[in-house]
């Protein structure tokens, strides 16, 4: 455990240090909720249906951007073999490099979730459903797209591979999450999708450690 | 310390050895030799765990593979391992950190190493040579007995050389082990390894 934390330390310190990932993933978070009202026309009454949904699509995409870093870079650069031949099995560094991930990306996207779901037109007093659902959803994204950058690990256009086998895996939470959005604007409670967003988080954590540390082994070998 | 025998590693469709035996008592050093491509780094990264060999066994002594993996190998491959982006000290604590170093180590590698003047800067404006030499240190800062070298002396230059090989042998006479993939002799008495010319 002690040994895991030096890791996370150390993985947090990258993706803040150098191209600032997390601020990176916020801009193109709020571009990207600024881009659809204007590519629809700019009527906000249209738009209201769907702002939950659009939120969560953004939410997915910009969950991706800072993927390849989490494996790919210490590929390239000789530090996943060092890493592998450290105090803690490759399993719980996935999972500890994902939870990183969630922490540096997840958690500064989520805060800003609430701006870009009321730019689009839901009632403010939504925020913190959203604020909750985006919180839940990017650890699912980041374990999940943990997994697809281990997957990606060594192919050409490593990058728009990640993009490729990650999105199908995000469906679930982005149906789950909008769901909990419209459960609420209907006056019904947002309980029943927060507990499926949650279940899918949980599968998640049970595959991807497992999954992607074979991924890693078959790309070292 | 390490006993391989009969490995038969392959890269893809191409077999790279085929029943190679060795043994590497505490103490000794093996010097990998063999053209490029005859598959020197592939074997050390199968001694590592990294490839998982066609057929043959690597046993390590009294230990599990997986426990050697964790706490008695140091792989010190082609790639440092290094963040260009962070600072030297950052990089060298994590390295060391993970291969199980303590401050004491850490500064006792610094000294030897002479990396005081290097551990403000960050890893991209290090020079080749010094980029090594902050690799090499977590070899210092945390004792672990079996040392896999790729290539360890490529960017240093004479003095260098010089000081790791001292290292080396100092590693060498606490009962450790080295294997070394190199072209030019190794700067410590180590018997031979041919893997041929390679195709």
């Amino acid at each position: 455990m002690k040994a895991l934390a030096i890791l996370f330390r150390r993985e947090l310190s990258l993706a803040w240090g150098g191209g600032g990932g997390p601020l990176l993933a916020c801009g193109f978070f709020l571009c990207l909720t600024v881009l659809v009202p204007l590519s629809a026309g700019g009527d906000p009454a249209g738009l209201k249906p769907v702002a939950g949904g659009v939120a969560w699509l953004a939410l997915a995409l910009a969950s991706i951007l800072s993927l390849e870093r989490l494996f790919e870079r210490d590929f390239e650069d000789g530090s996943l073999d060092l890493v592998t031949l450290g105090p803690a099995p490759l399993e719980g560094i996935v999972l500890a490099k994902a939870a990183a991930q969630w922490l540096a990306v997840g958690v500064p996207l989520a805060a800003i979730a609430p701006v870009a779901a009321i730019t689009l037109g839901l009632p403010p007093s939504q925020a913190l459903l959203v604020a909750l659902s985006a919180l839940i959803g990017s650890l699912g994204f980041a374990l999940t797209g943990a997994l697809g950058a281990a997957l990606a690990l060594g192919s050409k256009r490593g990058g728009l591979l990640i993009a490729v086998v990650v999105l199908p895996l995000f469906i679930p939470p982005v149906v789950f999450g909008a769901g909990a959005l419209e459960r609420a604007s209907n006056g019904l409670g947002a309980a029943p999708a927060l507990a499926l967003l949650a279940a899918y988080v949980l599968f998640a954590a049970v595959i991807t450690p497992f999954a992607g540390a074979a991924a890693i082994r078959n790309a070292q070998g | 310390m390490i006993s391989v025998s009969a490995l038969t590693v392959s890269r893809g469709e191409r077999v790279l050895f085929r029943d190679l035996s060795l043994t590497a008592a505490a103490g000794e050093a093996l010097a990998l030799t063999g053209a490029n491509g005859a598959g020197k780094t592939s074997l050390l990264r199968a001694l590592a765990g990294f490839i998982r060999p066609d057929a043959g066994t690597i046993v390590f002594a009294d230990i599990e593979p997986a426990v050697a993996r964790a706490r008695h190998i140091h792989w010190l491959g082609h790639l440092d391992g290094l963040k260009g982006g962070r600072r030297a000290a950052d990089e060298l604590a994590f390295q060391a950190r993970w291969a199980g170093a303590d401050a004491d180590g850490i500064a006792a590698a610094v000294d030897l190493l002479a990396l005081q003047p290097l551990l403000d800067l960050e890893v991209r404006k290090l020079s080749a040579g010094q980029r090594r030499r902050l690799a090499f240190a977590r070899l210092i800062a945390a004792p672990r007995p079996l040392w896999l070298l790729d290539e360890p002396f490529a960017p240093l230059d004479a003095r260098w050389r010089a000081a790791l090989g001292l290292m080396m042998q100092a590693h060498l006479d606490k009962g450790g082990g080295i294997i070394a993939a190199v072209h030019d002799p190794l700067p410590v008495p180590a018997r031979p390894v041919d893997l041929g010319v390679g195709r």
